[in-house]
């Protein structure tokens, strides 16, 4: 088919791929040890009792073997030496764009984010490497006792609160990452929803990752009380460097009963990033929690956001989205254990792979022996762009229980070449008819997106069938 | 090219063939301005070849032969051009792009063949609900996914809308009418209508059967057979083919019988 190749090249530049220099105030040697681990938290004026679980956590990440799944050629290649663990960009964190550095208040302008805080957010964190460098609240939510703080600031003015919850859902031993960001996080949000409120507008955080070889990992707690609600938007980007960077987080969510926490993601690294997450919430009774993941960039993905359904009657619900261009895998997906009775779950699952890139969907569903009458919905749908590219599915069911309703679904689908003639014969090239058929795919996500990041996406894959962003 | 005098098709000596086969084997068609011409043949004798030739199908061979639009050479072409320049198909098997809104294709549509101002503002909207009214199309449709769980009237009511909405020089309407009931024949076939009679537009319908021809009353009718028009004349052609069939048809095309 002509234009065929024009359509289906490879992504040019990457949108949010620029860099700004470098101007740090603090920034630690490359390589990891015990001391680097003491020295952020003494830097951090930390309590004891957390440099402790930082300790531990260094020293099993250091005993514990790589994950044998997933694209374990391409986690073998992380050099664990050559990243930076800690990097201060700004002395302090700014209540006002204007009190953050100007170089770094452009890089956030540039993304847009002070004219959507304007617009549709109830509040704003922005971290730039290591650390927060921007954080508001707006003021009615906080009369009403919602804290919505960097990870540090939560852990200087709520210590209770946060030695309570930090590690109770994802324990350091977890695995490989989840000790190493234990180890060495800093960032991340705090956020504690008190019992009854609704925050009706989202809150978002934005993750910025500029200098080279730079790790970032930051934690994130959410602490949904009795009945309360809200929906956390995060977004992500670092420059295109010819060397890789590493984001590693971790994220905590406790939905107390009747809470609703809707955590949503649209993650867009550039392709020199990897990108391991892990990502766990704990529904007590009645509680819901949601993950909306879009993964569109990075390197190497591995994320498989979870829900532990603790008390009766919790739902969960995992939407996800990946894209896997030229170099990059995505191997995403979503756990749900159901651990009491009339627990509800659904997963939906999509992904595209385009120009060989590598889409894998891994899920876990477990039915425990006493929890009765659970119902579980999996859908999984991959569509293959061209010859190159790669989609796999790895399920894994375990129901011990004979009450549990369970259906899984999956489908890998190409786009055909009488949709795109349909299209074309409608006026829209051959690229404008893939950015139809590609967001059409999508539109079960986008649509639980923000308007604003729904926007967003749909352009940024047109662009992406087009072949040329800028 | 464009002129009053040339004919809105003009096809000349068209070979066509895919994966090495032949399949068209020297078409001659001229569709003068503000007319209304029918291709009936049975299945497999090259009428979806082409109506799908028309519009650019990338995945036939054009062996020998030229097509114009309005006296415009189609051969380089691609489709999208094609429809932008005002060739429309109304597809036998349309299809499905799940997750795609019907009202935000339409519009996207719209834009894209006629130009950003008209897919704009109030007039788009005025004009999408009286061709919607008079399809008998629900304003539910245009929340649904393009093609998506569509009955078979559903799909080829769509059609119609698309076609009233684009305007096109020259519509080409491939089978339409199979899947319609006689409501659905009538409906449709009034969007044709109002689409070509006193206007510089085409229109080549492409049938099995007579029945949508009594609606649309088409100036010429010709008969395909192993890729070739065989016959052509006026619309009284169908009721003969009709009441006799294809064999009979056949046989006084080689008796050397001219139905002008």
């Amino acid at each position: 088919m002509s234009g065929d190749s024009e359509a289906r090249e490879a992504v040019g530049d990457y949108k949010a791929g620029w860099h700004d220099p470098e101007n740090a105030t603090i920034r630690f040697d490359f390589g990891l040890s015990e001391k680097v681990v003491r020295d952020i938290s003494e830097l951090k004026q930390e309590p004891e009792w957390m440099t402790e679980i930082r300790v531990k956590a260094y020293r099993h990440f250091v005993e514990r073997p790589m994950p044998t799944w997933g694209n374990t050629e391409e986690l073998m290649e992380i050099d664990f030496d050559k990243v930076c663990y800690f990097l201060r960009s700004s002395d302090q964190a700014g209540s006002s764009w204007d009190d953050v550095p100007d170089d770094i208040r452009n890089t956030f302008d540039r993304l847009g984010i002070p004219e959507a805080e304007q617009k549709w957010l109830s509040g704003v964190t922005a971290q730039y490497e290591s650390e927060t460098v921007y954080h508001s609240i707006r003021e009615d939510l906080e009369k009403q006792g919602v804290i919505f703080l960097d990870m540090d600031s939560g852990l200087k003015e709520h210590e209770d609160i946060v030695k309570k919850y930090f590690g109770s859902v994802i324990p350091y031993s977890d695995n490989k990452f989840s000790a190493l960001n234990t180890a060495v996080w800093s960032g991340g949000s705090f956020i504690y929803v008190p019992k009854g409120v609704h925050v009706e507008m989202p809150v978002q955080a934005y993750f910025r990752i500029n200098a080279k070889n730079m790790g970032q990992f930051e934690r994130t707690l959410i602490i949904a009380d009795e009945g309360s609600s809200i929906h956390y938007v995060e977004g992500c980007t670092a420059p295109t460097y010819s060397t890789d960077s590493l984001h590693s987080a971790v994220v905590e969510l406790l939905a107390l009963p009747g809470a609703h926490i809707r955590y949503t993601t649209v993650q867009n690294w550039s392709n020199n990033v990897y990108n391991l997450v892990t990502k766990r919430g704990v529904a007590h009774e009645n509680a819901k929690i949601e993950w909306v993941d879009g993964n569109i960039g990075s390197k190497l993905t591995m994320k498989y956001p979870a829900v532990i359904l603790k008390g009766e009657g919790a739902h969960a619900e995992v939407i996800s989205v990946a894209y896997a261009g030229n170099g990059q895998h995505q191997d995403a997906g979503a756990k749900v254990h159901h651990m009491a009775s009339n627990t509800t779950s659904n997963i939906l699952s999509k992904s595209i792979s385009k120009d060989g890139g590598r889409g894998s969907y891994r899920g876990m569903a477990k039915i425990m022996p006493k929890a009765e009458n659970c119902r579980l919905n999996i859908v999984c749908d991959a569509l293959i762009l061209d010859e190159e590219s790669r989609q796999d599915t790895y399920p894994t069911m375990e129901v011990g229980n004979p009450t549990a309703h369970c259906e899984h679904e999956a489908s890998v689908s190409k786009v055909g070449d009488e949709q795109l003639f349909y299209l074309m014969s409608r006026g829209h090239t051959e690229a404008e008819a893939l950015g139809m058929i590609v967001n059409g795919f999508f539109e079960p996500f986008t649509r639980e997106l923000p308007m604003e990041y729904a926007v967003e996406l749909n352009k940024l894959m047109s662009l992406e069938m087009e072949g040329s962003i800028g | 090219m464009a002129s009053d005098d040339n004919p809105i098709l003009e096809v000349r000596g068209l070979k066509v063939g895919i994966e090495g086969a032949s399949i068209l084997k020297g078409i001659d068609l001229i569709i003068p301005k503000g007319e209304i011409h029918a291709i009936m043949g049975r299945n497999g004798s090259g009428k979806t070849t082409t109506a799908n030739v028309i519009m650019g199908h990338p995945a036939y061979e054009i062996e020998e032969g030229e097509m114009f639009l309005d006296g415009e050479s189609l051969d380089d072409m691609e489709p999208w051009e094609r429809s932008r320049e005002g060739v429309f198909l109304s597809f036998q098997y349309p299809q499905s792009i799940p997750g795609l809104q019907v009202g935000n294709f339409l519009r996207k549509s719209v834009s894209s063949v006629r130009g950003e101002e008209a897919a704009r503002g109030s007039e788009f909207r005025e004009k999408l609900t009286s061709a919607m009214e008079e399809l008998d199309i629900p304003k539910s449709f245009l929340s649904r996914y393009v093609n998506d769980g569509f009955s078979g009237g559903e799909k080829k009511r769509f059609e119609i809308l698309q076609l009233m909405l684009l305007q096109p020089r020259l519509a080409v309407l491939d089978e339409t009418d199979s899947g319609l009931d006689i409501d659905g024949i009538r409906t449709v076939s009034k969007g044709i209508n109002s689409v070509v009679r006193g206007t510089e537009n085409g229109a080549l319908i492409i049938t099995h059967y007579s029945r949508i021809l009594e609606h649309v009353n088409p100036d010429r009718v010709h008969i395909m057979i192993g890729g070739k028009i065989v016959a052509s004349g006026g619309p009284s052609l169908a009721n003969l083919l009709e009441d006799n069939g294809y064999d009979w048809l056949e046989e006084q095309v080689e008796k050397g019988v001219d139905f002008e």
